[in-house]
Order: C-alpha cells, then structure tokens, then sequence
C-alpha cells in the first residue's frame, strides 16, 4: 500500500568504509566502565560486564569518540591502510 | 533514578550502518532516547538531519517507529497520533525528534500551538544549532557570533531560547539536556513521560562538520558547553523551576571555566577576538541571571 | 425505497455537514476557522462540548496544523475529519500532497471560496481544485441534503480507496442556505459506515518499529508508488464511488449518479457540463431552453477526481459540449480542459463564469448556452 522500511543494517551500506582511523581497544587497560559503549553514536561498541568490549569494524565509521570518552586511554586510533 | 550502565537496554535503537556523519551528537541523544522510550514511543520526524539518517528505504538505520512528516508540522502530526492513542485506547507516547531549524523557526508555530493547547506529546528538540541539513545555513538557534554559510562573517543575532519560551507557555515539563549528560537526559526522558500533557526538552547535539570540529571531540564539546555555562541544564516541572547538576555548581560564575575553551575547539568561533569572546561571556552571565531569577521565583 | 425512519430537518449546508459528520463518529476533529466554512466547525465542537460526539476536538494555530493533526491522527488508525476554504486550503496545501501519498483516509469539507487579494468571501472552485494532481478524491455537491449524503459517502470512500476525500460545497450558496434535509438514521448510517480499519495505510503502535517516509534506496520505488495512488488508486476509487452510492442509495433511498448525474441527455443534440450548486441553476436552463426547442442535456460531475473519463468521453456524440467553470486558469477553467481532452469530434466551448463571487443564475446559463448553440461564443469565453 505505501513504501514502509524496516529497521535494518547497513541502511547507508557498509560504513566501515568511511573510516580513515580505527579504534583498537587494549583490553589490558580496560576497567570495564562502559562509556566507549554508552557514547558510541554509530552503535557498533558491544560490551557486557568482565571487560569485553568488542567493535563492529563493519560499521564503525571511525569518529574516535570512544577514545575521546574512555577515562583511561585503552582505545587507541590507528590509521587505516591505504 | 538509578542510572547504571550495565542495566539499560542492550537492544539497538540506533542501528548500525546509518546514514549519520561520523561523531554525530545527535544520534548519541537518539541512543539515550531508545534506551528510555524505545518500546513506548512512536516518532514523529519533520525534515532535517534525523530524516536522513534513517538512511534508505526499505531498511531504517533506527529501530522505532517513525512517521516522516512535512518541515513544519511535526508538533501537530504528533497531536494527532496522541489524540488517536488516546480515543483508541492505545498505551504510548507521541514525541517528535526534531531540529533546531524544524523547532525554532518552521516549526514554531505548530510547537507553540501545541505547546497552549497542553497536547500530550513530547516534544525534543536536538539543537546542533544550524541548519545542517541543508549544510551548515543559520537558524534562530545559532548562537552569537557562530560562522555559518549564510553568516559568513558570523552570526549577528542572539540565539532563540526555545526552552525557556516553552517554560513561559507554562507547559507542564520543560527540560534541557546535553548529550555530554546521559544519565541527566535519561532522567528527564523517563520523567516527561510520566506526566500528562505538552513536554520539552531541549537537548544540546554538537555536529562535527557544522560546527568544525573534529569528529572525535562531540562529547568534549557538549561538556565544555555546560563547564562553561554556554549550556545550562535546567528543568520546569509542574511550576517549580531548578538547575541540575552539574550546571548547579556554574551557578557561580568563577566556577566556570573560561568560554574560550569551549569556543576554541570550534572552527566557526575561530575569527573571534579576545573582546568577541568577552562580549559573548557577558550575555551568557546575563542569560543566567534570567535562568537564576526563575528558579528563585519558581521555586 | 425511502427509509421509514428518516427525519426531515432544515438544515444550512454547513450544518449538514456538520449532522453527518457526527453521524459518522470520527475520532478526532481539528479545524481552524475561516469564512465560509466556521460554523461547521462551530457546531462540531458543540456537539463534542455538549457530550453527543465523543471525539477529540482540537483547536488548532492553523489550517496546516489542522491538516496535519488530522493526518496524524489517521496514519494512528482514526476516522479524522477537518474543514476549511479558499486560503485556509492554500495554508496547508503541503500537507494535503503529504496526505494524500501516505493514503492517510481523512475527509475535509470544502467550501468553497474566491482565492484573493483583493479579499473576497464569495465563491469560486479554484480552492477545491487546487487538490486535482493530488491524490485526493474530489467530490461537489449540488443541494444541501447531497451535502449531508456526500459527506457520509465520503467517509466509507476514503476509508474503502485509502485516499483523502474532498467533498466541495458551494460558498454562501450551499453553506449559508437552508434547505429540507432527510436526516439518515444513525442504525442506518451504523450499518453503511463500519468502523474504520486502523491498520492501513500503516499500523503506527509503540514497540513495531515500522517506518514510513525515509528516503528511497532506489527513486523507481517512489515513483511506482506515486503511479499507485495518484494513478491506480483513482481509477479504483471509480468503482468505490459507484457501489457506495448504490448502497447508500438502497438503505436510504438517496443516490445520485455516482461520479456523474445524467440530466434529460438522452434525446439531446447538445450537452452542458458543470459541477456545484449552480448545477440546479443550469437544470433550470436545460428546462427552459427545451421549452423553446433547443434539445440539450446537462452532465453534472459529481466527482471530478477520480475523472470520469468513460462518462465524459461519452459527450463525443453530442454536436456542441458547452462546459461552465466557475474557476480560471491560463487555459480558461479546469473542467473545460479536461472535458476537451477526452473528446475528439464534439465541439467544446468553455465559458468560465461566476468567478470571484460575480452572480450567474439559470438566466446566464440560458443566455449562455444560446450563444454557443448560435456559435457566438467559442472556444473559451468568460461571462462576467
């Protein structure tokens, strides 16, 4: 009847693509607060309690707001390769 | 309110892959939204950012339900799905999702009427203070002084305090929020919906590309907004008027720091001189003076 | 058959508007005023103040917030109902277009008023047919009890082609008149309006996260979806309006034609065209013109969206098709281009009259129609 969308990924197709830096998080350091996951604006930051904090490189558009936000440096920006 | 990290929703309401720019304010706020409403709630979105970064149809980089709708009517489109719910007898809320140019200046005609009428919607308004949309053009919402592309030499008005223009409307709840403030937004968003009637809230959304700055920074910025007491988090709940923390302590003008710390990480402040800068704290110490009258006299 | 319980009433067009839509028990009522059409409104909220409508009156800042809260409340699965004129129609002319492509069924009386400057409250049809490329049905009413009847059917249409519905009611002529009304029954008008659907176009409900209106992955989806309704849907609503009529007519003892009224064609040499309630001024002409043994008919449109493209086409075996327009456009009115185009042997002449509120009674149709038969008038003339 009328053109409806559904939630899905990739809605603006696979956004990992965008991204010049990448986010690589030394668990090491990780004191499992969260904040990476909380402000990640693109929703690709898993974390459950016990320090597991995974990044959905599919997607992640690369911004760094995780390293900005996390209170201990654990998530480091790394150029992407050319 | 008990706010812990580990026990909101793991579910996604922002979905990856969306159409939104990297470090984008706004989508963190839309986070906090879902975490909040997402099973309550069915938007109404006017045109502006946040209809673009559903991304293309059929899918939707948002797990809500949405109803797109014309620039200047989200506010009366939602009255109309509240008044619906309402005869129907369907559980949930109205709340637009709309920007500042969709808000402060369209849209205000359909807010404000909305607003006298006490229609039972809520009503947020992300401010990344210009029309960004379109790409980066100013709106009421712009503050002083801010390049945009159609103040290229900066911004000569002062920027339209829609809150508080709701808050005189006399509507029942009426909130600012900043996105550097999830717990607070949280809060306030769980608070509007229990209450009956016309809600605000306000929410603060730095945007990298509008506001030239890098992507990383999005959550810096909006903090140094409330540091620097350039954005005052404040409530009007039933009549009683107060700041929330952390802008109570910004009360006092020597705990805030300085405005150039906020305005130096943004590249449409950059043409300012230190007199600019001076000139723009001296209307903020006067906007809280305004903030700190009402929550005396509202008390 | 005429329903053994109908009531006789006097009743203003506005008014008999206003009786049926109560009739039909919408949920929600938005409105703003404007002259022509305030006492509609009025006597709405009256009915909702009073406690013998139970729907939810909004008082709203505009003509495009009353559209748009109408719209809203039908995409959440109400029956919605507002109204308007002239201006007020303009104002929220965005969000009739937005309506329309999400099939939001809402019903809106018209009535119909002169677009300005100067200001000017007398009626013109220019308003109601700015909606023509639209999506939205159109229909005009002649007589005030086909408003009352109109206004009812259009519920069921909309609600059955999931297409916003425009019923039209002449300015002052039809909304400010009294006339004799048969009030349907309310058990007659149950049992002919079912309760709306309040799962189409969409089912908006919190915790289904479907989305309507984001931009499209491919334009073909958009535009095939324009071809749905503002092409696919109209000609479909044909057949809608047709057995709605019909039903209607068998509870009520009331039905007028479906798209088109026939009136004394059958024999006739020429045919007349107009729609509105001037249609009763141009029946009197017919009359009187055949009294002096000029043999000509009149088509009425009732509805002008859908077209009736089948029943005008029919007016090619007729010598001369003289069409009358109370609205103008560069090309002269609306109905006499589209009448034009579905014809290729009769000889179409358009007089576009009544504009701007200017009189035009069963004497200027006469008139009129004399002149074309004589071929003084041709191609487009306008009467002022």
């Amino acid at each position: 009847m009328i053109p409806l969308s559904k939630p899905a990924p990739a809605s603006a197709g696979i956004t990992g693509t965008w991204r010049t830096y990448k986010p690589v998080v030394s668990l090491d350091k990780c004191i499992d607060c969260g904040l990476c996951w909380l402000y990640c604006p693109e929703s690709v930051i898993d974390w459950e309690k016990g320090h597991k904090v995974t990044i959905d490189y599919t997607y992640c558009k690369g911004c760094g707001i995780c390293a900005d936000v996390c209170p201990v440096k654990a998530i480091n920006m790394i150029p992407e390769e050319a | 309110m008990s706010f812990r990290l580990d026990q909101l929703p793991k579910k996604r309401y922002v979905v990856p892959g969306n159409a939104a720019c990297a470090g984008c304010g706004m989508m963190i706020g839309w986070k906090i939204l879902g975490m909040a409403l997402g099973e309550e709630a069915v938007l109404t979105i006017p045109a502006s950012c946040a209809s673009v970064v559903q991304g293309l149809s059929p899918k939707s980089g948002i797990a809500m339900p949405i109803l797109n709708v014309p620039f200047a009517s989200a506010a009366a489109v939602a009255t109309g799905i509240a008044e619906a719910f309402k005869t129907l007898g369907v559980k949930g809320h109205a709340v637009v999702w709309a920007g500042d140019g969709g808000t402060a200046d369209i849209g205000f005609a359909t807010l404000s009427g909305a607003a006298e009428r006490n229609s039972n919607i809520l009503y947020i308004m992300y401010d990344n203070e210009a029309y960004m949309n379109t790409g980066i053009q100013r709106s009421s919402s712009t503050p002083r002084a801010a390049w945009t592309t159609t103040t290229p030499m900066g911004k000569r008005e002062r920027k339209k305090d829609v809150a508080l223009l709701m808050a005189m409307h006399g509507a029942p709840y009426v909130a600012t929020a900043s996105i550097a403030y999830p717990q607070d937004f949280y809060r306030k968003l769980k608070r509007a919906a229990e209450v009956e009637g016309f809600k605000f809230i306000h929410l603060h959304t730095p945007c990298p590309p509008g506001w030239r700055f890098d992507p990383a920074k999005t959550v810096e910025v909006a903090r140094l907004a409330v540091e620097t007491g350039a954005w005052i988090l404040w409530e009007y709940d039933n009549g009683k008027f107060k700041l929330n923390p952390p802008s109570t302590i910004y009360a006092d003008k020597n705990k805030r720091k300085p405005l150039k710390e906020y305005l130096k990480l943004q590249g449409r402040f950059a043409h300012l001189t230190d007199n600019d800068i001076k000139n723009l704290e001296e209307e903020i110490d006067a906007k809280w003076q305004t903030i700190l009258a009402l929550a005396k006299t509202f008390s | 058959m005429k329903a053994l319980t109908a009531q006789k009433t006097a009743l203003t067009g506005n008014y008999a508007v206003a009786y049926a839509v109560k009739a039909a028990k919408p949920h929600v009522i938005a409105a703003y005023p404007i002259t022509p059409q305030t006492s509609i409104v009025e006597k709405l909220s009256e009915f909702v103040e009073k406690g013998e409508l139970s729907a939810r009156f909004v008082n709203v800042e505009s003509e495009f917030a009353a559209m748009s809260v109408v719209y809203g409340a039908a995409m959440a699965g109400a029956r919605a109902f507002t109204a308007t004129s002239s201006h007020g129609l303009l104002y929220m002319y965005e969000a009739t277009w937005w309506a329309a492509l999400s099939r939001a069924p809402v019903v809106m009386a018209v009535v119909t008023r002169t677009i300005g400057p100067p200001w000017n409250i007398h009626v013109e049809h220019n308003d109601i047919l700015t909606l023509r490329d639209s999506g939205w049905i159109i229909g005009m009413a002649e007589t005030v009890q086909e408003v009352f009847d109109m206004t009812l059917q259009a519920f069921r249409i909309a609600e059955a082609a999931l297409l916003p519905t425009a019923i039209g009611l002449d300015g002052f002529i039809l909304s400010h008149s009294t006339e004799p009304v048969e009030v349907t029954p309310q058990d007659i008008v149950d049992k002919f309006l079912p309760p709306r659907r309040p799962d189409a176009p969409i089912t908006l409900r919190p915790g289904e996260p479907v989305i309507f209106g984001n931009l499209p992955s491919d334009n073909r989806i958009h535009a095939r979806h324009k071809v749905a309704t503002v092409y696919e849907a109209q000609n479909q609503a044909k057949d809608i309006i047709k057995k709605t009529d019909e039903e209607y007519g068998k509870l009520t003892g009331r039905s007028y034609g479906g798209l088109v009224e026939w009136y004394k064609t059958g024999d006739a040499k020429y045919a007349a065209v107009c729609m509105g309630a001037w249609c009763s001024d141009a029946k009197a002409a017919v009359d009187a013109l055949r009294r002096r043994g000029i043999p000509i008919g009149l088509m009425r449109v009732r509805f002008l969206r859908p077209f009736p493209s089948e029943e005008v086409a029919k007016l090619d075996q007729y010598e001369k098709v003289i069409v009358f327009d109370r609205d103008i456009t560069p090309l002269g009115g609306v109905l006499g281009v589209e009448v034009r185009a579905h014809l290729t042997r009769a000889e179409v002449v358009n007089i576009v009259a009544g504009i701007a509120g200017v009189d035009f009674d069963a004497q200027g149709f006469l008139d009129a129609v004399q002149k074309a038969v004589e071929g003084q008038y041709r191609g487009v003339e306008f009467v002022i």
